[in-house]
C-alpha cells in the first residue's frame, strides 16, 4: 500500500512537470518541437492506472490539455515553414543587426502602403453644427435642471440612527441577555424536562419578528446560553436554556444546524391556514 | 452617359465618401457596411473604383478576417473583411518625412515588423527593446515601441507579447518586407 502511494506521488509530481513544461512553450513561444510527445503520452500512460481519486484525473485531463495544444503549436509551427513567409530568425536577426538605418528605411517603404485617411469639414456639416448650436440650451438653463437639491447637514441623533437601523437601541449582548431570560421563562412555563420546543418559541405575531427571534435564538446556541435537542425521527427540534452561561467559549468542536424559516412553516405554527 | 455609368458613377463617389473619411475609431469599412450603402454589388463598384485610382497611385485594400489574402473570395469573405484606400507604389524616404516619420522611427518599425514576422507573429516585448536597443538610444525605445502599439502597427498582450496589429495588416506587404531585407 505504501509503494501504491509513493508511485502514485510520483505520478502527480511528474505530470505537474509536464503541464510547467507545455505551459512555458505556450507562453513564452518556444519550439513547441522541445517537448516529446511521444515521451509524455507514454508517462502519461504509464501512471493512468494509479488514478482513483477525482482530483488526480483532472490532473490527468489537464495534461492531455496541454499536449493536445502543444501537437497544435506543432503543427502551426510546421505549417508556417512551409509558407513563404517562413524567414529563419537568426539569419534575418543578422541582417537587421547588420544593415544600415537607410538601407532599412528603403526595405520597409517598398513594402509599405499607408493608408489614406481625410480629415474636412465640409459645409453640410456646418450647416448640421449650426442647426444643433440653435436648438442647445444656454449652459445656465441646463444646469439649472440637473442641479442638485441642496440639502442642509447636521448632527444625527442617536434616536434618529435607531430608527434608521444603524444603531440598535440596546446593546446587542444586552438584548441576547434579555432573550435569554425569556427562553428560560417560557421553558419553565410551557416546557417540559427544561426544555421548549423551538418553533413554540420563535413562533411571533409577524414574519418579521419570527425571522429575527430566530436568529437571535442562533446567537443564545452559539455562545453558550442554550442548546438544541434534535430529534429526527419525531421531526422535532427542542432548545433547552442553560441555567448560567459558560464563563469561556467551549473549545468543542461546534456543529451547523440549518433551520429553514420560511413562510409556510410560520403560518403552519401560528395556526393559520398556509397559502 | 448612358443609365448604367451614371449608376455606378454615384455608387464610387458614395464609396469614396466612405472609404476616405474616417466613420469609426479605425480608418476602413467592413464589407458589410459598403453592401448595405451601396448594395449587393459592392465588389463591381470597388473594382471599378480600384482601376480608377490606379491613375493617382492608390488602390482598395482588401484585409480579410483570417488575414491570409484569398485568390477567389465568397460574398461571406468580403462582407467580413476590411476595405481601405492605400498607397499603391512606394514613396520616398523623403516623402515619408514629409507625412510626419523620422527615419529612426521608421527603421524601428521596419525592424520590430519583420522580426515579429520571423518569429511566427509574437514576440516578448523584452526582446524587441533589446533589439532596438543596439541602434537606438534607451530612452526612445519604451516611447517607440509605445508609438508604434497607439498607431495600430503593433498590440501588446497581459504577458508583455508583442503582434502585429490591423494597421500593419493593411499597410505592410509583408512577404516584400522580408525579401527585401534578406536581398539587402
Amino acid at each position: 500500500m505504501p509503494l501504491k502511494r509513493e508511485r502514485a506521488d510520483i505520478g502527480r509530481e511528474k505530470l505537474q512537470r509536464i503541464i510547467e513544461m507545455c505551459r512555458s512553450v505556450e507562453e513564452r513561444s518556444l519550439d513547441p518541437f522541445l517537448i516529446d510527445v511521444n515521451d509524455v503520452i507514454a508517462t502519461i500512460r504509464e501512471f493512468f492506472p494509479e488514478w482513483e481519486i477525482p482530483e488526480d484525473l483532472c490532473l490527468d485531463a489537464e495534461t492531455i490539455r496541454h499536449i493536445a495544444s502543444v501537437i497544435k503549436l506543432q503543427s502551426e509551427w510546421v505549417k508556417h515553414r512551409s509558407t513563404s513567409l517562413y524567414t529563419d530568425p537568426f539569419l534575418l536577426e543578422e541582417k537587421i543587426r547588420r544593415l544600415e538605418k537607410g538601407e532599412i528605411v528603403k526595405s520597409f517603404l517598398y513594402a509599405w502602403h499607408p493608408v489614406v485617411e481625410l480629415e474636412q469639414i465640409s459645409l453640410h456639416s456646418l450647416a448640421e453644427a449650426i442647426k444643433y448650436w440653435e436648438s442647445l440650451l444656454p449652459l445656465k438653463e441646463r444646469w439649472k435642471e440637473i442641479a442638485p437639491q441642496g440639502i442642509e447637514t447636521s448632527k444625527a441623533t442617536r434616536k434618529e440612527l435607531i430608527e434608521q437601523k444603524i444603531l440598535l437601541d440596546k446593546a446587542f449582548s444586552e438584548e441576547l441577555e434579555n432573550f435569554w431570560r425569556e427562553l428560560k421563562g417560557r421553558t419553565a412555563e410551557k416546557g417540559e424536562d427544561g426544555k421548549i420546543r423551538y418553533w413554540d418559541f420563535i413562533t411571533a405575531e409577524t414574519y418579521e419578528e419570527t425571522a429575527h427571534r430566530a436568529f437571535m435564538t442562533s446567537f443564545l446556541v452559539t455562545y453558550g446560553y442554550a442548546t438544541l435537542e434534535i430529534h429526527p425521527l419525531e421531526e422535532e427540534i427542542f432548545i433547552k436554556p442553560y441555567e448560567k452561561p459558560p464563563a469561556k467559549p467551549s473549545k468543542k468542536q461546534l456543529m451547523s444546524v440549518p433551520i429553514a424559516i420560511s413562510i409556510e412553516e410560520w403560518l403552519k405554527h401560528k395556526g393559520e391556514p398556509t397559502k | 452617359m448612358s443609365k448604367r455609368k451614371a449608376y455606378y458613377a454615384s455608387k464610387m463617389k458614395r464609396a469614396v465618401h466612405m472609404l476616405f473619411y474616417r466613420r469609426h475609431k479605425k480608418p476602413g469599412v467592413k464589407g458589410w457596411e459598403l453592401r448595405k450603402a451601396l448594395g449587393a454589388d459592392y465588389p463591381k463598384v470597388l473594382k471599378i473604383l480600384d482601376d480608377y485610382l490606379k491613375s493617382l497611385d492608390l488602390q482598395v485594400k482588401t484585409v480579410f478576417e483570417e488575414e491570409k489574402f484569398k485568390e477567389n473570395p465568397t460574398l461571406e469573405d468580403l462582407d467580413k473583411a476590411r476595405f481601405y484606400v492605400t498607397l499603391r507604389g512606394e514613396l520616398t524616404p523623403k516623402e515619408a518625412k514629409m507625412i510626419g516619420w523620422r527615419i529612426d522611427d521608421l527603421a524601428g518599425l521596419a525592424i520590430t515588423v519583420a522580426y515579429i514576422i520571423s518569429k511566427r507573429g509574437k514576440v516578448p516585448r523584452k526582446e524587441v527593446e533589446e533589439l532596438l536597443r543596439d541602434k537606438l538610444p534607451g530612452w526612445k525605445v519604451d516611447i517607440n515601441i509605445d508609438r508604434y502599439i497607439r498607431y495600430g502597427y503593433l498590440t501588446q498582450d497581459e504577458n508583455e507579447q508583442l503582434y502585429l496589429d490591423w494597421r500593419t495588416r493593411a499597410e505592410v506587404d509583408q512577404k516584400a518586407l522580408i525579401d527585401m531585407l534578406l536581398s539587402e
